[in-house]
């Protein structure tokens, strides 16, 4: 195996592009990312295009071959192949893209993350997220994507001291992220009351609980470490790359809020690594929901089950604190373009270990990412060190 | 969900019927036709839940897909059947009255339907048992 190393990042703004196609978000974050690599298109061995539900958002399948057709490589007969695994799309067609270049199969290789989910109404958005969980036995009975992550907040909330305002600051200290993030779909500040005040969506979930529906692309580069500085003075290194299962009903999980598959991708990454919570410095997590943000810190290992809604409360995972956690806004401030955010986690660690993280700069030479599909029925956790 | 798909499933919505692995006793809702323990050695058989359990965690639904909207707010809920296996369904009951812990016993209802004219999908549904 080839160690990997990422050597050029580029992204969309998240938001609504009303006046952009699919595929032109795409070429955007292509584009960039080859530029910010140096490197042309006729380098390129193979694209992985992280993507959700374009079949349904846009009606558009074969997502691979449009992608590389519209990035000017059909031509080339560039290899390039969609991944598919709900809102952790992004992370795995990064994975997808290491794997191929750490077997020594492929030499350059993008990984990209698209979605557009705004050509849809508000109704058909919430029920082709739905399709995430299990469709016969959850979407069937009216279970919404909030509405069940709202159940792992009513069951993390009976059995562990976690108060309302508590879980309200993680979407405060995302949106003070967000507010340093000229890509973020929303750049403005909020308070406990903005969150406490917003509608409900699912008790005890409200509505600034939640990531927005969101139009974004998100596009890096990799090559084996040995040639990263025919590219680049600062290659950013793969450490570790893990993927873990669970199963795709909540209601069959063993404990309804811990994310068994966040708990093992997180230890096969830190082995893989050889690498320990206290070695990682900043974190870019899953926070599809506030609760999620919470789970995510606990089933990683930052923090004993029960203790990450004091922490956040603290500031502990601010910029400033012991282990700044989504310094980008996170997908609640940031936006979530579902395919894209695993892309979007990866283009945030190179910034911040590059050092060009601008007003949210933190001190970090390690950073991990963590995407989630579903409830939890795929997890995917990087290690990367500058 | 289509007419096919939904009908196929008919007597485990309608009558909760799920299945078991005889070889280690394991009782599955929703049915599976393999056994994650046993897997291919497992001997899978049809099996008639009694229908009473516990609400393991629940919320209210207060913002649906269409298909939903017109019974908003309703409760969902995780019910632990008696025989083991948890199920995600819909608790007919007040918002305010629902609570982790309670008993529950399965009742048939009306679930959803495709729009004005199309399938209307009964099933099972739960109400407060005490």
């Amino acid at each position: 195996m080839r160690d990997v190393a990422v050597i050029g990042v580029g992204c969309t703004e998240f938001g609504e592009h009303w006046g952009t196609s699919f595929r032109d978000l795409f070429v955007k974050a292509g584009a960039l990312a080859l530029d910010d690599a140096g490197v042309t298109g006729e380098n390129i061995d193979a694209l992985y295009v992280g993507n959700m539900s374009a079949g349904r958002f846009v009606e558009q399948e074969h997502i691979g071959a449009l992608i590389a057709d519209y990035a000017g490589l059909a031509t080339n007969h560039v290899a390039s192949t969609r991944v598919e695994a709900a809102c952790a799309s992004g992370g795995l067609a990064f994975r997808q893209a290491v794997i191929a270049v750490a077997s020594g199969m492929e030499d350059i290789v993008v990984a990209a993350g698209v979605e557009k989910m705004t050509d849809v109404g508000t109704g058909a958005s919430v029920d082709m997220l739905a399709s995430a969980a299990d469709r016969e036995w959850e979407g069937f009975a009216g279970a919404t994507f909030p509405g069940l992550y709202a159940m792992i907040a009513t069951d993390y909330m009976h059995r562990y001291p976690l108060t309302r305002e508590q879980l309200a600051q993680v979407a405060v200290k995302n949106h003070e992220n967000g507010a340093k993030n000229p890509i973020a779909q929303f750049q403005n500040r909020i308070t406990v009351d903005t969150v406490l005040n917003s509608s409900l969506v699912a008790d005890p979930l409200r509505l600034f609980d939640c990531s927005p529906i969101t139009d974004g692309a998100a596009a890096v580069v990799v090559v084996p470490l040995e040639r990263a500085r025919e590219f680049t003075d600062s290659p950013v290194r793969v450490l570790a790359s893990a993927q873990a299962s669970d199963t795709i009903a909540l209601h069959d999980r063993r404990d309804i809020s811990t994310l068994d598959a966040s708990v093992a991708a997180g230890k096969r990454a830190f082995s893989q690594a050889g690498l320990t919570h206290r070695d990682i410095d900043m974190l870019e997590v899953h926070d599809c929901f506030t609760i999620a943000e919470i789970c995510a810190i606990e089933d990683l290992g930052f923090c004993k089950k029960g203790e990450a809604g004091r922490l956040t409360a603290e500031g502990a995972t601010a910029l400033g604190g012991e282990i700044p956690v989504n310094t980008s806004g996170g997908l609640k401030a940031c936006g979530h373009p579902v395919g894209a955010t695993g892309i979007k986690q990866v283009y945030e660690i190179v910034n911040q270990l590059r050092g060009e993280a601008g007003a949210r700069q933190v001190d970090a030479e390690i950073g991990m990412a963590h995407n989630v599909g579903g409830t939890g029925a795929t997890v995917v956790v990087h290690i990367l060190g500058a | 969900m289509s007419v096919s798909r939904f009908w196929r499933k008919i007597p485990q919505r309608y009558n909760l019927i799920g299945t078991q692995c005889t070889t280690c006793g394991r009782h599955f809702f929703p049915p599976r036709s393999l056994c994650p323990d046993c897997r291919r050695s497992g001997e899978i058989v049809d099996h008639k839940f009694i229908g009473k359990g516990t609400v393991v965690t629940y919320t209210v639904i207060r913002s649906a897909s269409d298909q939903f909207e017109h019974t908003t707010p309703y409760v969902l809920a995780i019910v632990a059947l008696d025989e083991g296996p948890r199920l995600t369904t819909q608790v007919a009951c007040l918002p305010e009255e629902a609570k982790i812990g309670m008993r529950v016993k399965s009742v048939f209802r009306r679930v959803a339907a495709d729009g004005e004219s199309g399938t209307i999908h009964y099933g099972t549904k739960f109400v407060p048992a005490e």
